[in-house]
């Protein structure tokens, strides 16, 4: 072989310590997790329940699954509520996730408050779904409005922190070059940043849209609305068909927001 | 259909289609007309400029059409059901909830929160490990480039938008029935959720990777094999890495729930002392759950800045 390749195959990356030190480490980390499982559960009856769902899923409760109307259950109502509930807790969110991020943002405010602000974000995240759920109950009783309430309360986390890298990427440039052409104060937020902005924290705010209405999906377990509570109800009696339906439901739905919100959202990074 | 309408549906031949006044198509057409005149510009150098037709307005009604149907079905709702007042009187509800958590916070229940919250880092740990490992041969057999069928990768696709259609806790509830209570249940939910968006994250990535050197080390004379695996592996070893890392990340708040639907962990402490309205508990738990959700993912954190 000629000396130059000798000579960078001498030079190639050796990782082999690196990665059988990172090796181990996942293997125990993973031996310390695995003492967690508890089989105890498993009985012979989980084979029939499996067939009995998977037969379910290919038959499920069409009167429920079809019914349009709003006598008895109807699926397709209650997938309109949790796409309601997603969509008007995205939109309280996406506001309220607003003053966060700006008050979070490194360029904006400077690292100190930038700190202070990522913490406080932090804290909002830490709620979990069903304790925001539970707490805004007391407040409006069951319903899809203490969904809608959680939906907002807890997407802010998420979207602020997004919202923050957004801000924090703004290119400074195009603020000099209309300062430059004698832009206002006022013109420079509206034709400099504000532009900058618009097509990616809406992108954000469809992006968590998908994320909220499965969300949604669960919430009725606490009484909050949307189509968990018929769910997790006709699971609790042993009714698959029902549930099955309830499942229908939540995959067309689902995937159709999914399919819709990347179309939207690669046009908007596109430009159009 | 009676027989007034038979005739005007049957009585139209083309040509008086083309007559009949057209108010509609009018409309929009002197609509377009002053849109594109008042879009145009004259500079003073004679040259004119046209800007662009924006659809932010129209996307905008849209949305705002969307949103009053969801208000009005939610809120309006509400608000036709119950007095107003009685929703402003009861906010302090929210509140007081929050302040117990801070007043009748109490130390002394940590003891009992360690073992669950062990329990739920482990369920997510696991579980991430067990999808990731499941991910990694899918993605590539759902990656057009690779398996060069379209009819497999948009078949193994499909099912994969299928498998991401629920949230952990749906997977939960219904693998309790099969598998019994336990966390074993909540680690299976989780690796089957993070199968879902892991597999997702990463065939997107290997869309995008460049397979020349796939096609030059395999043109020195190495199997395909071989070929694959100096140089296809390497390149997403990192992501594959990285999209773990922050999948732990959201596994371990999402399973932080699972106990309600009787995965074991967290949970469970959380239903129960809701139920028991002992909310100095839920604080407890919370500043737990808040410092390892902080640890893991500044780990993650760190580690992923290294790997890219």
């Amino acid at each position: 072989m000629k000396p130059a390749i000798l000579e960078m195959y001498d030079k190639r990356p050796r990782t082999l310590v690196r990665n059988t030190i990172l090796f181990v480490l996942m293997a125990v980390i993973l031996v310390w997790s695995w003492e967690t499982m508890d089989y105890g559960g498993i009985n012979e009856n989980g084979a029939v329940v499996a067939r009995n769902i998977l037969d379910a899923l290919i038959r499920p409760n069409e009167a429920w699954l079809f019914n349009f109307t709003a006598t008895g259950t109807s699926i397709p109502l209650l997938m309109l509520e949790t796409v309601a509930i997603g969509f008007l807790g995205t939109i309280l969110g996406a506001i309220l996730a607003l003053p966060f991020a700006f008050l979070s943002a490194r360029n904006i405010v400077g690292p100190v408050m930038s700190n202070v602000g990522n913490t406080i974000i932090s804290i909002i995240r830490t709620f979990p779904i069903f304790i925001l759920g539970l707490m805004f109950i007391r407040v409006t009783g069951p319903g899809p409005l203490a969904g809608v309430l959680t939906i907002g309360i807890a997407s802010i986390g998420m979207i602020s922190k997004l919202y923050v890298e957004i801000i924090e990427d703004i290119d400074k440039g195009i603020l000099l070059a209309l300062d430059a052409t004698g832009a206002t104060r006022f013109q420079k937020i509206r034709y400099g940043i504000i532009p900058q902005l618009t097509a990616n924290f809406i992108s954000t705010a469809i992006y968590r849209f998908e994320i909220n209405v499965r969300n949604a999906t669960i919430l009725g377990l606490v009484g909050a609305g949307g189509i968990g509570f018929t769910l997790i109800a006709a699971l609790g009696a042993y009714r698959w068909k029902d549930a099955a339906a309830a499942l229908w439901g939540i995959i067309v739905v689902v995937l159709v927001i999914e399919i819709i919100s990347t179309k939207i959202r690669s046009k908007l990074v596109s430009g159009e | 259909m009676n027989e007034k309408q038979k005739k005007r549906s049957t009585g139209d031949s083309e040509s008086e289609r083309l007559k009949r006044p057209r108010p509609v198509k009018a409309f929009l057409d002197r609509l377009a007309a002053r849109n594109l005149a008042h879009r145009t510009t004259t500079l003073s150098n004679g040259a004119t400029i046209v800007r662009p037709f924006s659809w932010s307005l129209t996307n905008s009604l849209i949305i705002l059409v969307i949103f009053l149907f969801f208000w009005d079905m939610i809120v309006g709702a509400y608000f036709d059901k119950y007095d107003f007042m009685i929703f402003v009187r009861r906010i302090p509800n929210f509140l007081n909830i929050l302040q117990k958590m801070w007043t009748e916070f109490d130390w002394s229940y940590f003891d009992f929160v360690v073992d669950p919250m062990v329990d739920t880092i482990q369920m997510a740990l696991l579980g991430t490990a067990i999808g990731a490992v499941f991910s990694l041969p899918v993605a590539f057999l759902a990656s057009a480039n690779i398996v060069k069928s379209k009819i497999v990768s948009g078949v193994v696709k499909t099912i994969l938008s299928f498998v991401r259609t629920f949230p952990t806790l749906v997977y939960a509830a219904i693998l309790a029935f099969i598998f019994g209570y336990g966390t074993l249940i909540g680690v299976l939910a989780t690796a089957i959720f993070t199968f879902g968006i892991l597999t997702k994250m990463l065939f997107e990535v290997i869309e995008t990777l460049d397979l020349s050197s796939f096609v030059a080390i395999e043109a020195t004379g190495a199997s395909k094999g071989k070929a694959f695996i100096t140089s296809v592996i390497p390149q997403i070893m990192g992501s594959f890495l990285s999209f773990t890392l922050y999948s732990i990340e959201i596994n371990i708040r999402s399973s932080a729930i699972l106990g309600y639907v009787g995965a074991g962990g967290v949970g469970i402490m959380l239903d129960e002392n809701m139920n028991w309205r002992r909310y100095g508990n839920i604080g407890v738990i919370l500043v737990v759950l808040f410092v390892s959700v902080l640890i893991i993912e500044n780990i993650s954190r760190y580690l992923r800045k290294k790997l890219s």
